[in-house]
C-alpha cells in the first residue's frame, strides 16, 4: 500500500518537475501537434532543429490544407510503442509515423489515409544486389532488425531457416552494421529502408525491392476527430497535383527506389474503414 | 492465475537466467584476473604503473557499462570487425563479457586494493626486511591476506556484476531482460507478475551470494 | 592471460582504426562542430541530467521513508521495509526501468502521457533501487555512530523515538553525506541505461547522430563528459567528506553502501578502502 502511494508520488514529482523544465508538450488551441518519427531518416527524422522525411512532407502539405501555417505545427515524437496512447490523450491533433492502418488499432484510433503502401523487403550493399534477392536467400547470412519488431523473426520462421540475427535498439544502427560489413541484410518496411539508404548509404545501400507483406500507412487520428474527410482531402489532392510524387522521390534521391506497384494508394472513402 | 502460468511456461526463463549467469561466470573470473594486476599497478612502487592503475579505474569507473556494451558491438565489433568467436551469435556473448570484463575490473581492482589496507603496514615492512622484492612480497605475504580481507568488497561487485549482465541486452545478448521485454509486449496486462517473477529470480540468485561472502568474510577474516 | 588479451585488443583497435582511416581528422571534427553539441549531445544532456535529478530527489524520499521504517520500534514495520529494501537492491536497474517503461505504455496507458512513459520508466528504475541503498545507508549511518550518543539521549530522559530523531539522526545525516554524493554517480552512470528504454538522454542522442558517421568519435566525446561529471562528484564527495567530518560523531569517508543483500547483514569489512586516487570507494559498482 505503502509503495503503490510512493510511486504515485514519484511519478506525480516527475511530471511536475518536467512541467517546470518545460518540455511537457500538447495540443495547443492554436497550434497543430503532430507525432512522427524522430529517428528514420527519409522518413521522420530529427536533423538538427530541422525535421525532414517523407511522412514530414506529407505531414506539412496536409496542415498547410488545413489551414495552418508553418510555424503553427509543433512536431514531437511518436515512438511506435506509445502512438494510440498519445492520440488517445489528446497528446497529438495526428500523426504521421509509419503507421500502418491495422484492425486492432482501429478500434482504438481512426485513420485517415493510407498515403503510402508500404512492404516489408530487405535493405542489402549494392554489391550484392545479383545474389541477395529476396528473404529466400538469406539462408547462413547476417540480418539486422530493431528489437522488439517481429520482421525478422518472420524471416527466420517464413523464409530462412538459418539466418543469423542482430538485434539492435534503433534502425539507423543496423544501417551502420550494412555499411560496415557486419551483416549482409537488415529488413523492415521498404520505404524507411529507402530513407536509410538515402540517408546513409550515400549510394552503397539498395532495397532489394521484393517486399513480402503489405502496410498501409495512415494518418493516425483520436477516434471520433472531425478532421478525417479534410485530410483525405488534401492527400488525395498531394497525390493529384504531383507533390506526393516529388516527396517520395526527394526522400529516395539516389537510391534507386520505386514505390511497389499499390502506390500511390486511392484513400479510404469511409473513414473507420478498411484500406482497399 | 492459470493463464499467467501458462505465459511463464511458454518462455524458457531459465535458459536465458542461464546466460545471464554464464555472462557473470566469465567475466568475473577475466574480471578478477585483471582487477588483481590492477591492483598490484596501483601498490608498485613504480610511479608509471600507479598512474596506469589509477587512471585505469578512473576511467572505467566513472563511465556508464551501457556505453561500454555500445562500444563494443558499434565500434569494435562492427566499425573495426573485432570478431571474438567465429559464431555469429556466439561473438556477442564473449563482446558482453568483454565489456562486463572491462567495467568490471576497476571495481574488483578497488575491492582488493581496500583488501590491501586492511595488511598492517609492518607486513610490508616485514618482507622487505626479509629481502623479498616487490612481486614475491605482493605473491607470498600482502595478497594473501589482503583477498581474505576483501572478501566482503569482492562479494559486493560479484553481486553488482551479475545484475548488471542484464545490460548485455544492448548488444544482441538474449538474456532475462531481453526475454522479459518480449514477455511484456506480447502479454501487456501481466507487467507485474512477469516483472516479480524475474525479479524473484535475481533475489534467488543474489541472496545466497551475498550470505556466503558475509560467511566468508567473517570465517576468513584474518584475526588481528 | 586476461591482461594480455586486453593489451591485445587495444592493439587491434589502434591498428584497425588506422587502417579504416579512424584518425582521419573529417572524423573527429564532428566533436567540435556546434551542431553536433547544440542539437544533439546538450539536449540530449539536459535530459540525462533531469532524469538524474528527479531520481535522486524521488530516491531520497524514498531511502528516508523505508530507512527510518528499519528503524521503527514496531518489529512488523522494521521487518516490512527490510524486506522492500533487501528486494529493490536485489533486483537490476534495467529489469525495473523496462517495467515501469511498459506498465505505463502497456498495462495502465494513460496514468502518465505516452510520450513520458521511457523517462517515468527511468525515474522508477533509479529510484526504487537508489531509494534502497539510501535507505540502508541510513540504517547504518544511525548503527554506525557511537552507542555513547543514544545512552546519553535516553539518559537525558528521551525516548527512543526521540533519541532517533533529535540526536542520532541529524549525525546520521551528516555523516552520510559524503556516501550519498557517491550514489549520485551511480545515478547518473545508471541514466545511460535509459537508451535501452529509448528515453533520449545523452548516448541515446549520439546513438542517432552517430549512425551518419563518426559514431566511434562522438561515443568517445559521452564518455569523456560522463567521466569528467562523475569525477568532479567524486572530489565533491571526499570534499564534503573532510568538510562534515568534524559534525558528527559517525563516519564520514565515502563509501559503497554494503550491498550484502542480506536483512540484517550488512558488510563486515565494507568500506575498508580508502586514500589513494579519486579517494575511497566513491562511485559504488552499478552500471
Amino acid at each position: 500500500m505503502r509503495r503503490t502511494r510512493l510511486t504515485m508520488a514519484a511519478g506525480a514529482l516527475a511530471i511536475g518537475a518536467l512541467a517546470l523544465a518545460g518540455c511537457q508538450s500538447g495540443g495547443g488551441d492554436d497550434g497543430l501537434t503532430i507525432g512522427i518519427k524522430f529517428d528514420q531518416p527519409g522518413l521522420g527524422f530529427q536533423d538538427g532543429t530541422e525535421y525532414t522525411g517523407f511522412d514530414v512532407d506529407v505531414a506539412r502539405y496536409v496542415a498547410e490544407k488545413l489551414g495552418y501555417s508553418e510555424d503553427q505545427i509543433e512536431f514531437v515524437e511518436a515512438i511506435s510503442a506509445n502512438r494510440e496512447t498519445m492520440l488517445e490523450n489528446g497528446q497529438v491533433d495526428m500523426i504521421f509515423a509509419t503507421y500502418s492502418i491495422t484492425e486492432s488499432r482501429q478500434e482504438v484510433v481512426d485513420f485517415a489515409g493510407p498515403y503510402f503502401v508500404a512492404g516489408q523487403d530487405l535493405l542489402i550493399r549494392s554489391e550484392d544486389a545479383g545474389t541477395i534477392t529476396g528473404p529466400e536467400s538469406l539462408n547462413g547470412l547476417d540480418l539486422c532488425s530493431v528489437s522488439g519488431s517481429t520482421s525478422a523473426q518472420r524471416v527466420k520462421d517464413e523464409f530462412a531457416e538459418d539466418v543469423n540475427l542482430v538485434e539492435q535498439p534503433g534502425y539507423s544502427q543496423c544501417a551502420q552494421f550494412l555499411l560496415d560489413g557486419s551483416v549482409d541484410a537488415m529488413t523492415t518496411d521498404d520505404i524507411i529502408l529507402a530513407g536509410l539508404a538515402a540517408a546513409q548509404g550515400s549510394g552503397n545501400l539498395q532495397v532489394v525491392g521484393n517486399p513480402f507483406s503489405t502496410e498501409n500507412y495512415g494518418v493516425g487520428i483520436p477516434e471520433g476527430s472531425e478532421l478525417c474527410e479534410d485530410i483525405n482531402a488534401a492527400i488525395t489532392e498531394m497525390i493529384e497535383d504531383g507533390s506526393w510524387e516529388k516527396a517520395v522521390q526527394a526522400n529516395t534521391e539516389g537510391t534507386g527506389y520505386t514505390p511497389s506497384a499499390a502506390n500511390p494508394p486511392t484513400v479510404m472513402a469511409d473513414c473507420g474503414g478498411v484500406p482497399s | 492465475m492459470s493463464d499467467f502460468l501458462e505465459v511463464l511456461s511458454t518462455y524458457d526463463i531459465a535458459g536465458a537466467f542461464w546466460v545471464n549467469i554464464r555472462l557473470a561466470f566469465f567475466a568475473g573470473i577475466f574480471g578478477l584476473a585483471l582487477g588483481t594486476v590492477l591492483a598490484l599497478m596501483r601498490v608498485s612502487p613504480v610511479p608509471s604503473m600507479r598512474a596506469i592503475g589509477s587512471g585505469y579505474v578512473t576511467l572505467f569507473r566513472n563511465t556508464p557499462l551501457t556505453i561500454i556494451m555500445v562500444f563494443c558491438i558499434s565500434v569494435l565489433w562492427s566499425v573495426l570487425g573485432l570478431r571474438l568467436s567465429s559464431d555469429f551469435t556466439a561473438n556477442f556473448f564473449w563482446l558482453a563479457v568483454l565489456a562486463l570484463t572491462v567495467y568490471h575490473a576497476a571495481f574488483f581492482c578497488e575491492a582488493i586494493r581496500s583488501g590491501v589496507n586492511t595488511v598492517p603496514v609492518g607486513q610490508a615492512e616485514a618482507a622487505r626486511a626479509i629481502g623479498l622484492p616487490f612481486l614475491a612480497a605482493a605473491r607470498l605475504v600482502i595478497f594473501p591476506q589482503a583477498f581474505r580481507g576483501a572478501i566482503a568488497p569482492l562479494g559486493n561487485t560479484l553481486i553488482a556484476l551479475i545484475k548488471n549482465t542484464t545490460v548485455a541486452a544492448a548488444v544482441s545478448v538474449p538474456e532475462v531482460s531481453i526475454l522479459m521485454k518480449e514477455m511484456i509486449e506480447n502479454n501487456g496486462n501481466y507487467v507485474v507478475p512477469i516483472f516479480m517473477a524475474i525479479a524473484v529470480g535475481f533475489v534467488v540468485i543474489v541472496i545466497p551470494v551475498g550470505l556466503v561472502t558475509t560467511f566468508l568474510s567473517q570465517r576468513l577474516a584474518v584475526s588481528r | 592471460m586476461g591482461v594480455l588479451l586486453l593489451l591485445g585488443i587495444a592493439a587491434f583497435v589502434v591498428v584497425k582504426m588506422g587502417e579504416k582511416g579512424q584518425w582521419s581528422p573529417d572524423l573527429w571534427g564532428i566533436l567540435v562542430t556546434p551542431q553536433t553539441w547544440t542539437a544533439y549531445l546538450l539536449p540530449g544532456l539536459q535530459r540525462t541530467l533531469t532524469a538524474a535529478a528527479v531520481s535522486v530527489v524521488t530516491a531520497l524520499l524514498f531511502g528516508f521513508l523505508f530507512g527510518l521504517g528499519r528503524l521503527a520500534s514496531n518489529r512488523a514495520v522494521r521487518w516490512f521495509c527490510g524486506l522492500v529494501v533487501e528486494f529493490f537492491r536485489a533486483v537490476p536497474v534495467l529489469i525495473m526501468m523496462i517495467a515501469g517503461w511498459l506498465l505505463f505504455t502497456r498495462t495502465i496507458p494513460g496514468v502518465v502521457p505516452a510520450s513520458q512513459a521511457p523517462f517515468v520508466g527511468v525515474v522508477i528504475g533509479l529510484t526504487l533501487y537508489n531509494g534502497a541503498v539510501i535507505a540502508e545507508l541510513i540504517r547504518s549511518g544511525v548503527h554506525g555512530l557511537p552507542k555513547g550518543q543514544r545512552e546519553a539521549g535516553l539518559a537525558i530522559g528521551l525516548t527512543r523515538g526521540k533519541s532517533i530523531w533529535n540526536i542520532e539522526l541529524p549525525q546520521a545525516i551528516v555523516a552520510m553525506l559524503p556516501s550519498l554524493v557517491s550514489q549520485f554517480v551511480v545515478i547518473l552512470k545508471d541514466t545511460a541505461l535509459g537508451a535501452i528504454v529509448t528515453y533520449p538522454e545523452l548516448l541515446r542522442s549520439a546513438q542517432i547522430l552517430g549512425g551518419r558517421g563518426g559514431l566511434l568519435q562522438i561515443l568517445l566525446g559521452v564518455a569523456v563528459v560522463f567521466v569528467v561529471i562523475n569525477w568532479l562528484l567524486s572530489r565533491f564527495a571526499e570534499w564534503t567528506a573532510r568538510r562534515v567530518s568534524t559534525r558528527t560523531s559517525g563516519r564520514t569517508r565515502p563509501q559503497q553502501a554494503s550491498a550484502a543483500v542480506v536483512p540484517g547483514g550488512a558488510g563486515a569489512g565494507v568500506g575498508l578502502g580508502g586514500g589513494g586516487l579519486g579517494g575511497g570507494d566513491g562511485g559504488g559498482d552499478d552500471a
